[in-house]
Formats: C-alpha cells, sequence, structure tokens
C-alpha cells in the first residue's frame, strides 16, 4: 500500500500571501555561525550596551519598583505615558524638531512605527520608495504589507533629488500609487551616508509637490562623530513628515522603546493600530527610562557612546586602507556602518561562506534591496566588536576578498553565468541585524 | 551506569561550521529524545573548554551532533577515541572516507555499487591547467545534465544542478567556496530517496527508504529546511525490486565503509530500479524535518528508545 506523502506542513496552503518571504535560508544559516567567539562578526547592528554601566540602569528600576510599580506593572495607553513623551520632544529638539507631546506616539521600538505606518497606509500593490539601498527591518515590514518598493539613488550627500523626481515620475506615469518615502538621514543604515541639509529641503519640496508623505527614520541622529547631523526634516515641515526615534542606540535596545511623532490626524489612528496590535507598549521600560532621563546624565551617556563608535569608526577605516586598499567604502560621520563597494566581479552573498570559513561575518549587499540589487556590496558593521576585534575581521576579510579574486581569476574568460537568483532580495539575516 | 547502561550523555552540537544551526537543531531533539527516556543529558557547543569538561565530567557517551567539517570530517571523533571516551557513531577512520565524497563514491563503486559518473577537480588543477582547457574537457567528457557540488561538506550548500553548460563556470565558483575540491557528477533522473542504516546490535538493516520530491524539483537548503518545500513518502514509492535494490545499496556502502551505529545513504533510483549511490551521512541531520527521524518513525520505532538504544551501543562497542 502506498502511504500518502507528507510536507510536513498540513497548513502549507493556508498561509497569507504576505508570507512569502519568511523561509530559512542559507544566508541566515551562515549567520547562526556569527554568535561563535571566535568568529569576528561584522554582520550584525548591535549597540555595545557594555558601555552603558549597569547602576545607571538598575538604580532607575529600583525607584520605579518602589515608588511606581502598580503603574510600571500594568496595561498602559496606547500613546505612551505622558512623561516619557515630554522627554521625548525634549530629546528631538536637540535635532530642530518642535512638536507637541500630543502627537508622540510611544511603540516597541520605532520597528513597530514602521509597521504601524505601513500598516495604515500600504494596500497590496502600493508603491513605497526608498533609498538604495535601504534599511533591511524596513524592507521586511513592506514586503510583508506586499508593497511595491522602488529604491531611489543616493551618493556620498545620499538621496539624489534628481532620482526622486524621475522615479516619482515613473511610478505615476504608470498609474502607481506612491504611498510614501521612506528616508534614513543620518548616518545611513546600511550606506552609512548623510543626507545634506540642502538635499533635505529639496527633498521635502519635492515631496511636498508630488503630495507625497515622508517618513524619516532617525535611529542614529544623535550619534554624531564629528560634526553633528543636519537638523531633521521634521524639524521645517511638521504636516508631511512622521519622524521614527528609538531609544535602542542612546539607551539600550533591550527596552524595546521608540516613537513616532506624526500630524495630529496620521496620529489618531497611529494609537488606534498600536491598541490593535500591542494594546500598549511597554509599561515598565517607558518607566524605567523615564526615571533614568530624570536622574542620569543621559547626555552624557550619550556621548561616552559616540567617543566608543567613534573610536570604532576609525578602527575600521584605518583597517580597510591597510588591507583593502583597492576597494572603496563610505565614511560614516555617525552610526554604525560602513557601506563597502567590491570588485565588479565578486559576489558579496556568494563569497559569504568563505567569510565565515575565514571566522569573519558581514552583511550582504542583498539584504538591502527588494529587487535582488547588492551583489557588488557589504554592510560592514563596527558597533559591537572591539576595535582589535575590528582590526582582525577586517583582515580576515581581506583574505576572503582575495581568495574569491584568486579563484574567479582562475576562471577568467568564462562566463559566470548564475542558473537562478534564489529569491532575489529575501536575505533575511536574523532580527538583531538591524 | 550499569554495564551497558549509559545514564549520561553529553550532546555536542553547533560548532563552527556551516551548519551549525542544523546542528543546533538536531542536537536539540537528540537532548530531548533522550532526556524523556530518563537519561541525564547536557548539550555543549564544543569551545576551548571542550576536552577539559569532558576529561573531567566524563559521561557514559557522547553523542557527536556536529554537521559539517570536525564533526563529520573525524576529527573530533579521533579526539574522543583518544580521550577513550565512547562515543555514538562511525569511527574516526570511516568517517573521514564518508566525509570525502569521491573516496565514499569509489569505494562504494568497488563494492558493486552504481555510483553516477563523475569526476573530483582541484581548485589547483584549474589554475594549473587553465579554466577554459579544463572545462571544454569537462563538456566534452561529461555532458550535461550534472551535478556541481563541493568534495567535502553537506546540507546542499554549494551544490547546483546544471542543465545548461553556460551554469558550469558559475556553479563551479559557487562549489569553490565552500570547498578546495569539487565533485562534478552526471545527473541521474529518478526517484530521490534517502535511506537510513540502523545497527543497534543485530547488524546493520535500512529503515524504510524516504522518497524525496521536492517543489521547486531541486533538494537544495531551502527545500531541505522549510517545512511544506518538499514532500516525503515514506516508505519510497517504488516497485519491491527496486526498494530492495536500494536497501541493499544502502547496507553496502555502510558495511563497506565500516560504519557504525547510524547513517543515512543517499540514492538515485533510476527508470530501470537501479539505485545510484550519491553520498552518505555519517550524522544524519535529526531535526524536526530530518529524514531519518522520519524513517524510523515509518518504521514503527520510537524515536526515544532508539536514540536510547544506539547510546547502549556505542558503550557496549566500546569496551
Amino acid at each position: 500500500m502506498t502511504m500518502p506523502g507528507t510536507n510536513l506542513d498540513p497548513w502549507y496552503d493556508s498561509y497569507a500571501a504576505r508570507t512569502a518571504g519568511l523561509s530559512a535560508s542559507e544566508v541566515r544559516a551562515l549567520f547562526a555561525v556569527a554568535s561563535r567567539p571566535e568568529v569576528v562578526s561584522l554582520a550584525g547592528g548591535m549597540p555595545y550596551v557594555s558601555a552603558l554601566p549597569p547602576e545607571l540602569v538598575s538604580g532607575s528600576i529600583e525607584r520605579v519598583l518602589s515608588s511606581n510599580a502598580a503603574m510600571a506593572l500594568q496595561y498602559g495607553s496606547g500613546q505612551g505615558t505622558p512623561a516619557i513623551r515630554e522627554h521625548i520632544l525634549q530629546i528631538m529638539a536637540m535635532e530642530g524638531i518642535r512638536g507637541s507631546a500630543d502627537d508622540v506616539v510611544v511603540t516597541t521600538g520605532s520597528q513597530q512605527a514602521l509597521d504601524l505606518v505601513t500598516r495604515i497606509f500600504v494596500d497590496p500593490g502600493d508603491v513605497v520608495l526608498a533609498e538604495s539601498p535601504s534599511y533591511v527591518g524596513a524592507l521586511g515590514v513592506f514586503r510583508a504589507y506586499q508593497a511595491d518598493v522602488q529604491h531611489v539613488a543616493m551618493n556620498d550627500e545620499g538621496l539624489v533629488p534628481e532620482a526622486l523626481r524621475e522615479a516619482i515620475a515613473r511610478v505615476t506615469a504608470r498609474g502607481g500609487r506612491i504611498k510614501f518615502l521612506y528616508t534614513i538621514p543620518n548616518f545611513h543604515n546600511p550606506a552609512g551616508v548623510t543626507l545634506s541639509w540642502a538635499r533635505r529641503v529639496e527633498i521635502l519640496e519635492i515631496c511636498r509637490e508630488a503630495g507625497i508623505l515622508v517618513l524619516e527614520d532617525n535611529p542614529y541622529g544623535l550619534l554624531s562623530f564629528d560634526q553633528p547631523a543636519p537638523h531633521a526634516m521634521r524639524s521645517v515641515d511638521d504636516e508631511g513628515v512622521i519622524y521614527l526615534g528609538s531609544f535602542s542606540k542612546t539607551l539600550a535596545p533591550g527596552f524595546r522603546v521608540g516613537w513616532a511623532l506624526a500630524p495630529h490626524a496620521i496620529r489618531e489612528k497611529l494609537i488606534l493600530a498600536n491598541e490593535s496590535a500591542t494594546l500598549a507598549p511597554n509599561s515598565f521600560g517607558q518607566f524605567v527610562i523615564t526615571e533614568y532621563l530624570d536622574q542620569a546624565d543621559w547626555r552624557g551617556q550619550i556621548a561616552t557612546f559616540r567617543d566608543l563608535y567613534r573610536e570604532r569608526r576609525d578602527a575600521m577605516l584605518t583597517a580597510l586602507g591597510e588591507y583593502l586598499p583597492s576597494l572603496t567604502w563610505t565614511r560614516p560621520d555617525g552610526g554604525f556602518f560602513v557601506w563597502l563597494t567590491l570588485p565588479e566581479e565578486l559576489d558579496s552573498k556568494a563569497m559569504l561562506p568563505r567569510a565565515v570559513k575565514e571566522l569573519v561575518a558581514y552583511t550582504p549587499g542583498t539584504a538591502f534591496y527588494a529587487d535582488g540589487q547588492g551583489r557588488g556590496n557589504i554592510r560592514l558593521s563596527f558597533c559591537y566588536p572591539t576595535p582589535e576585534a575590528i582590526r582582525t575581521g577586517v583582515e580576515r576579510l581581506a583574505r576572503v576578498v582575495n581568495g574569491e579574486l584568486d579563484l574567479l581569476r582562475t576562471f577568467s574568460g568564462a562566463r559566470l553565468t548564475r542558473a537562478h537568483d534564489q529569491r532575489p532580495g529575501v536575505v533575511t539575516p536574523p532580527p538583531n541585524t538591524d | 551506569m550499569s554495564a551497558s547502561h549509559p545514564s549520561t550523555v553529553t550532546v555536542l552540537a553547533g560548532g563552527i561550521s556551516h551548519e551549525r544551526d542544523v546542528s543546533l537543531r538536531s542536537g536539540r531533539r537528540v537532548l530531548d529524545a533522550l532526556s524523556a527516556q530518563g537519561l541525564s543529558v547536557e548539550l555543549r557547543d564544543p569551545d576551548a573548554s571542550l576536552l577539559a569538561h569532558l576529561r573531567e565530567n566524563r559521561p557514559d557517551v557522547v553523542w557527536p551532533v556536529l554537521h559539517g567539517a570536525s564533526g563529520e570530517d573525524g576529527a573530533l571523533r579521533g579526539l574522543l577515541e583518544a580521550l577513550d571516551v565512547p562515543y555514538v557513531g562511525s569511527t574516526a577512520a570511516a568517517a573521514r572516507l564518508a566525509w570525502d565524497k569521491p573516496t565514499a563514491k569509489e569505494l562504494a563503486r568497488r563494492s558493486g555499487v552504481a555510483t553516477p559518473r563523475s569526476i573530483t577537480l582541484s581548485h589547483d588543477s584549474f589554475r594549473e591547467l587553465g579554466a577554459a582547457g579544463v572545462l571544454d574537457s569537462l563538456r566534452d567528457e561529461h555532458p550535461v545534465p550534472l551535478v556541481v557540488k563541493p568534495a567535502r561538506g553537506g546540507s546542499a550548500q554549494g551544490v547546483t544542478v546544471v542543465d545548461d553548460e553556460e551554469m558550469l563556470p558559475r556553479a563551479m565558483v559557487d562549489a569553490y567556496t565552500y570547498c578546495s575540491d569539487v565533485l562534478v557528477e552526471q545527473k541521474i533522473v529518478g526517484t530521490e530517496v534517502a535511506v537510513g542504516v540502523l545497527d543497534t546490535g543485530d547488524g546493520p538493516r535500512a529503515l524504510p527508504a524516504v522518497e524525496i520530491v521536492p517543489r521547486s524539483g531541486v533538494y537544495g537548503f531551502e527545500a531541505r529546511y522549510n517545512a511544506g518545500e518538499t514532500t516525503f513518502y515514506t516508505p519510497a514509492r517504488l516497485d519491491d525490486d527496486a526498494a530492495r535494490a536500494a536497501a541493499e545499496a544502502a547496507v553496502t556502502v555502510h558495511e563497506t565503509l565500516g560504519l557504525r551505529h547510524l547513517s543515512r545513504v543517499d540514492l538515485m533510483i533510476d527508470a530501470a530500479g537501479t539505485a545510484w549511490f550519491l553520498e552518505v551521512n555519517v550524522l544524519p541531520g535529526l531535526t524536526e524535518t530530518s529524514l531519518v527521524p522520519m524513517a524510523l518513525d515509518a518504521a514503527g520505532f520510537e524515536l526515544g528508545l532508539v536514540y536510547a538504544a544506539l547510546a547502549e551501543k556505542a558503550v557496549r562497542d566500546h569496551h
């Protein structure tokens, strides 16, 4: 008797179409090795929370528990506590933003704000404009809502206004509906570049004229190294910009507290969507952060983080200059990332197994595109490894690049046609690589 | 521990191979199954402290569930032998033979098991002889369709099915990224099956063949590790003669290479019913989507009992 076959998932045919990208991949499996101590991981975007003195946080936790436990451990408002929203206004003021605490919506990290904004604006097939490349976590959200992501070129000054005009014209001409422009103006993830002030103004003008909302994602803005970033785009446009902020990089990601600052009508929908998604953001985290902001020298702590990351940025740029002098890369003025461009013939995704074998991990550029581009690029993170480890990692990476070039030289003259690109743009690194 | 009844087991899983994630999942499954049998089981990710730990906290049995190099190439097994600790699975010497696919194929062939025509090429051979000449020669002697794979390694990483000659150079490059030697093998069209071979003391016997039908047509990494992407038939939809041929081929390979306890032999069964040997795993995947647990289940075995029996066998074999 022939037994019926099994595919090990009786619900396989029941999943929503938007889950299409949710699958285990070879690249993701390789990232598992990055957690081993022998491996220098230049892949993840994890803040170096060890530089945060634990007593700063434990003192805040103790005070919250001794004075306000009943509220801190209870469900809270879907908008977030009034106290933390007032603090958030002060933080945003450092980047030129004036607003009302009423327009702040606290979320489970700014990642959830990104999800909520996409949820309330994007129907399947709607167009989202995003930089080329763009943040992998945002692309995952856009994909989940079945958005049509159209990348817009950027260069060392950030998003290119002319390319934005062209993209809008192209999409409009084919009848596409653009819902918003997603941009990371400061110390871009993954590109490491910062949008100049002149371009901020020009891009806002383009979007205003075209009736396109701007989603300004700014997790790294306060982590500048050499000079402060230009003021936020939201500082000069309070009707056409939704601004996203986060405590993940200036304090710690474990709290999972971020926020959106949105025009009034959008804010109302975000609060309702937030309640629908999680009932309320993390109460305990908000109380502890509020206490921390009240009592601790948080500005001094951000300065500590800045100094630490600056040293690591310098270590990475020096090592790249020393070990990979023929390649090109961006020189970030802040944030966590350097964007490396490989020799034309190299493929960052195909090269990753060799890198893991050499005990160094990176994120292939393909993770940052919705359309399969990025094989010629690598995102290198300098936020977590020590300067010594960064140096070792880059040295190993140079061996990998040279080994791969040697391999390809062996095949010079042969056409290196790829059979099929497995699921372009769905290289999904683990969650801690945002 | 009584004479052959172990009570403490150290499962080794993780490591720094490309198959770390798979290994960890296999290891946790083994831990759960053995724990449910009342054994005291610890899971360790091997690191610099492992050997000292095993010396000082000597378990009754070690179960290496380390996929990829060190776990399957015999190195770790050799160290366990040096430590004189009983362990589940094939010996270091046998594992080395199985780990190297061209070697395993040649030994299988000498024992009368069919295996697809193939050639093994090192990166150095391309470097010395020039890619153009080697590729031309390959095209003449080994026409498509071909399967290009790293000569060592598992989980289908770096494997490409080449249906079009144009794809051959890229497939070679992708395979060399994983291993300095590449096996180029004639693709056999037929039914893909995996046959587990189990020996808990009565000699090796073949488990029911598991037939593999991937949706994409290729049983690659994603088809292996995403539930729903592959349909499995256990036992395979083979006629009696073909099923017998598959079982015999699997046991022959297991015995020829001198394997112990548990292995998984991957075969293609062609239209004539011939079983073609592709490769053998001395450490078959034991995850929730792996083939050997599926075959054990189909054969009516209880996983925990089988795993406990294997741990006992490891102790007996050590004495």
